[in-house]
């Protein structure tokens, strides 16, 4: 019992950063059918510029602030300055773009930081409490409420604000929308902005618990990539469930497999759900119109 | 992209120029490495840009098929006392039998889809060489024996650049045979409408699975190439980052255009060589490039150069 | 026995019947049109015939041969060709290779001859070629064949996909809506050409809303309403059959009918 609630936890905990990750890749494909290769380069600068403005003695609310308006002046600079110029250009393009930029962005962060791991204290301390048995760490709650309120935002700005609908809208039919008067440039921008500030937020929430790096990106993108294709692609609920679901099996799968082969085990289940499920868990089952 | 004859001569042509023009113009052993390398890696991403240029079928895992190929040659030798080029024979069968293997249920899958189930394909190779450090060596690579043919000991950067370019060239040539046949418009047809492809006798599947066992081939060749030449190698030549790269020298030099895979590859070989001059900015650099590449030429460098000529030639 | 033969064929998406155990045949140089309003179930039908979706009953019968529920390209190959209504044209090749890719299964594929580029694989490219020149030039597009398909204009790519499917030689060509978005220019060349297709020996199924079209070059005229047969006969009964005219018109449009 006590293994299991803690393989749940810590299954959940590193989920709940896939699944925003995941999340980030879902707001922007919506908006512009881009995958942002990019998109774990956000948790990156969410977690490496809260170390650094917190080592240069910002108090941890501030550095944290600090590095989610880096995340998302990045994300805004990625999309004016690469996406909107190779606009019109074929999928695979744009994903050699976000590829392009992630290598950019880690580039930077290599010279500006360092090629250390940092961490900084947890939020409200290290001491694990016992809950079933198992060793939790405040931190993994800190994570898995973040996460979760961070999803109900999202939730309540897409339903119920006008700016939400419009990327609903935009995200269903671009061409409509433009039609009754939505800058879909906006939205996309929009999109670039949410999804940094989420990945930013995602790497500021785990980074005492896994530490960060500048090169953390590209296995979180990968993953998150994985989650989303999981969930099925375009659906928030299912990049969330995707996120989830990827961070529990790699948890499990470590406990009770073997913890070398916690990813294959991961990609093996996932590449079983698609033989099963072609659209992912949640997708829309697409009927050719001919 | 209809490829003729007119146009295979061209591009074999232009390609045999330039690979005897490099010696005579870099003679260094460093830069006559660099230049085995570079074919060595254009004969990778060729197999790729018949999947994805020619066929429109996304792999991110394509490295997965370098390390087959790689580690075959390397392990053969030790473990089983086979000769490495015998090795590196049986690396190609291995890869092309798990291409065949896994790509029936995998193309099934349509775009991202597909994204991911080969770039799970990929990790699970690259997870079995680091982990099974009896075997493969684990992380930190492993020695290869040098190649010994009827007695003659394959060495020197001038040789090996010798071999790599007539293999690069023998599979330019089998890539555009394929082109221009009746497989090769099967493929380009089912790239644009598989429905329509299908209703004209087209086997999708079974073409798609065609292709992709080529591409695997193609990559498990060039992997076995780079393990006898580099003598060594690590799990990193079937990491994700390798996949990408291959990816990324496809777009880059023009999809579904062979001159353009082989420009791609030369320039994804060459620039980090070349970017060491920018130290530490070297990786910030190449992406920047690759977004400037992808921005204003993204059709790729081939079919762009061939575009601005063309639109010159009608002005 | 017919040379294509549809019996009870059902479908249902998401519980709504698309089509109630509907079924036609067609004999060898015979023009058959499908006609109905939107959604009557007429493109499903071909789907289901063409082998795209599995018809959750019924059967297809080819040559007397049960064919129900083969793939295309099996379909295919025992002589079935077709187009769409929303043309699937191979956008990145030429017009020429286009109609080529429609010579898929008279060629000889031997992957190992193709890789080496063996002369008679460079053989058949020519016939090949040659053969679909003869067929753009059968549907007029022969000055055309070099261009890019995506450069083509709407009613050329019509006839592009009919000098596809006769690539197939087939014994069955079914076209849908091929004078659709056609000017009445357009429309009349598609008209001969159906003709001729006719003529050679092969069935012709349509579907078609340009009711002149239909009535002048058809043999027989299948009526389809709400996934459900609602006539059958030679242009001429189905024209003067009231419940067509309902059907398509309206009560309104039966009470002018019968004043006139």
């Amino acid at each position: 019992m006590a293994e299991l609630v803690q393989l749940l936890f810590a299954g959940l905990t590193t989920g709940a950063v896939y699944a925003l990750v995941a999340l980030g890749f879902t707001l922007i494909f919506q908006a512009s059918e881009v995958v942002n290769f990019a998109q774990g380069e956000f948790v990156m600068l969410g977690g490496m510029v809260t170390v650094f403005a917190f080592k240069a003695g910002l108090p941890l609310p501030l550095a944290a602030a600090l590095a989610i308006a880096v995340a998302v002046t990045t994300g805004l600079l990625l999309h004016r300055l690469a996406i909107e110029p190779a606009k019109g250009a074929t999928v695979v393009t744009l994903i050699i773009v976000t590829i392009g930029a992630s290598i950019l962005i880690r580039g930077l962060a290599q010279i500006v930081f360092d090629k250390q791991f940092h961490a900084f204290p947890a939020f409200t301390g290290d001491e694990p409490f016992r809950l079933l048995g198992a060793a939790i760490l405040p931190q993994s709650l800190w994570v898995l409420g973040g996460a979760a309120a961070i999803v109900f935002g999202l939730w309540l700005f897409m339903e119920r604000t006008l700016l939400g609908k419009a990327v609903r809208a935009t995200a269903a039919n671009r061409l409509a929308a433009e039609l009754v008067g939505i800058d879909t440039r906006l939205v996309l921008a929009l999109a670039f902005a949410v999804s940094a500030a989420i990945g930013a937020v995602g790497g500021i929430l785990v980074t005492p618990i896994t530490l960060t790096s500048y090169a953390v990106g590209t296995i979180l993108a990968l993953k998150g990539f994985a989650a989303a294709m999981l969930g099925g692609i375009g659906n928030p609920v299912g990049a969330v469930l995707g996120g989830l679901v990827l961070g529990l099996l790699e948890a499990f799968a470590a406990g009770w497999i073997s913890s070398t082969y916690k990813d294959g085990v991961a990609f093996l289940v996932i590449l079983l759900v698609l033989l099963a499920m072609p659209q992912g868990l949640l997708g829309r089952r697409a009927v050719e119109r001919v | 992209m209809a490829s003729g004859t007119r146009t295979k001569l061209l591009v074999l042509g232009s390609l045999l120029l330039v690979s005897l023009l490099v010696p005579l113009l870099f003679p260094s052993p460093f830069h006559l490495r660099v230049a085995a390398l570079v074919w060595i890696n254009a004969v990778a991403a060729l197999g790729l840009a018949l999947l994805m240029g020619l066929a429109g079928q996304v792999s991110l895992g394509h490295a997965g098929f370098l390390g087959i190929g790689a580690y075959a040659t390397a392990l053969g030798p030790k473990h089983l006392g086979l000769d490495p080029l015998a090795s590196m024979g049986l690396g190609l069968v291995a890869a092309g039998l798990l291409a065949f293997l896994v790509g029936r249920p995998i193309l099934r899958l349509k775009g991202h889809y597909l994204a991911v189930a080969t770039l799970g394909l990929g990790i699970l190779v690259h997870l079995v060489l680091v982990s099974e450090v009896p075997i493969t060596g684990g992380p930190d690579g492993i020695q290869v024996p040098r190649l010994e043919l009827l007695g003659w000991r394959v060495a020197g950067p001038a040789t090996w650049y010798g071999i790599t370019g007539i293999v690069l060239l023998l599979a330019a040539w089998l890539a555009l045979n394929l082109e221009d046949s009746s497989t090769g418009r099967a493929l380009r047809a089912l790239h644009d409408s598989e429905v329509a492809a299908s209703v004209v006798g087209v086997d999708v599947a079974r073409h798609k699975l065609v292709v992709f066992v080529i591409a695997a081939v193609y990559a498990a060749l060039a992997g076995g190439l780079f393990a006898l030449f580099n003598r060594f190698v690590t799990p990193d030549v079937a990491g994700f980052l390798r996949s990408i790269e291959l990816v990324t020298m496809v777009v880059i030099g023009g999809m579904g255009s062979i001159l353009g895979a082989v420009v791609g590859a030369a320039l994804l070989t060459v620039l980090p060589q070349a970017l060491t001059l920018f130290h530490e900015y070297e990786h910030a650099v190449l992406g920047l490039l690759i977004i400037l590449f992808m921005v204003f030429l993204r059709q790729g460098i081939v079919p762009g150069i061939a575009g601005l000529l063309t639109r010159r030639r009608a002005a | 026995m017919s040379l294509l033969e549809a019996r009870s064929i059902s479908i249902a998406f998401g519980g709504i019947r698309a089509l109630d155990s509907v079924g036609f045949a067609v004999d060898p140089g015979e023009v058959l049109a499908i006609i109905g309003p939107n959604g009557a179930g007429k493109t499903t039908l071909f789907n289901i015939v063409t082998g795209l979706y599995r018809a959750q009953a019924g059967e297809v019968r080819l040559e007397g041969r049960e064919v129900t529920g083969l793939p295309p390209h099996a379909l295919a190959a025992r002589g079935l060709a077709r187009t769409f209504q929303n043309l699937q044209i191979f956008f990145r090749m030429s017009a020429l290779e286009n109609v080529m890719v429609g010579r898929h299964l008279k060629e000889r594929r031997r992957l190992w001859a193709e890789l080496l580029g063996l002369p008679s694989v460079l053989r058949e490219n020519r016939e090949s070629r040659e053969r679909a020149r003869e067929l753009l030039a059968f549907v007029g597009l022969a000055e055309r064949a070099g261009e890019a398909a995506a450069a083509l204009p709407y009613g050329a790519l019509k006839r592009l996909e009919i000098a596809r499917a006769l690539a197939c030689e087939p014994k069955v060509l079914m076209l849908d809506e091929p004078a659709a978005g056609c000017n009445p220019v357009e429309t009349e060349e598609i008209d001969r050409l159906i003709l001729a297709i006719a003529r050679k020996g092969v069935a012709v199924v349509l579907v078609e809303h340009d009711m002149k079209l239909v009535m002048r070059i058809s043999d027989r005229v299948l009526v389809l309403e709400q996934g459900r047969v609602l006539a059958e006969g030679t242009p001429r009964e189905v024209r003067s059959d009231p419940r067509v005219i309902e059907a398509y018109l309206g009560r309104h449009g039966l009470e002018t009918a019968h004043a006139a």
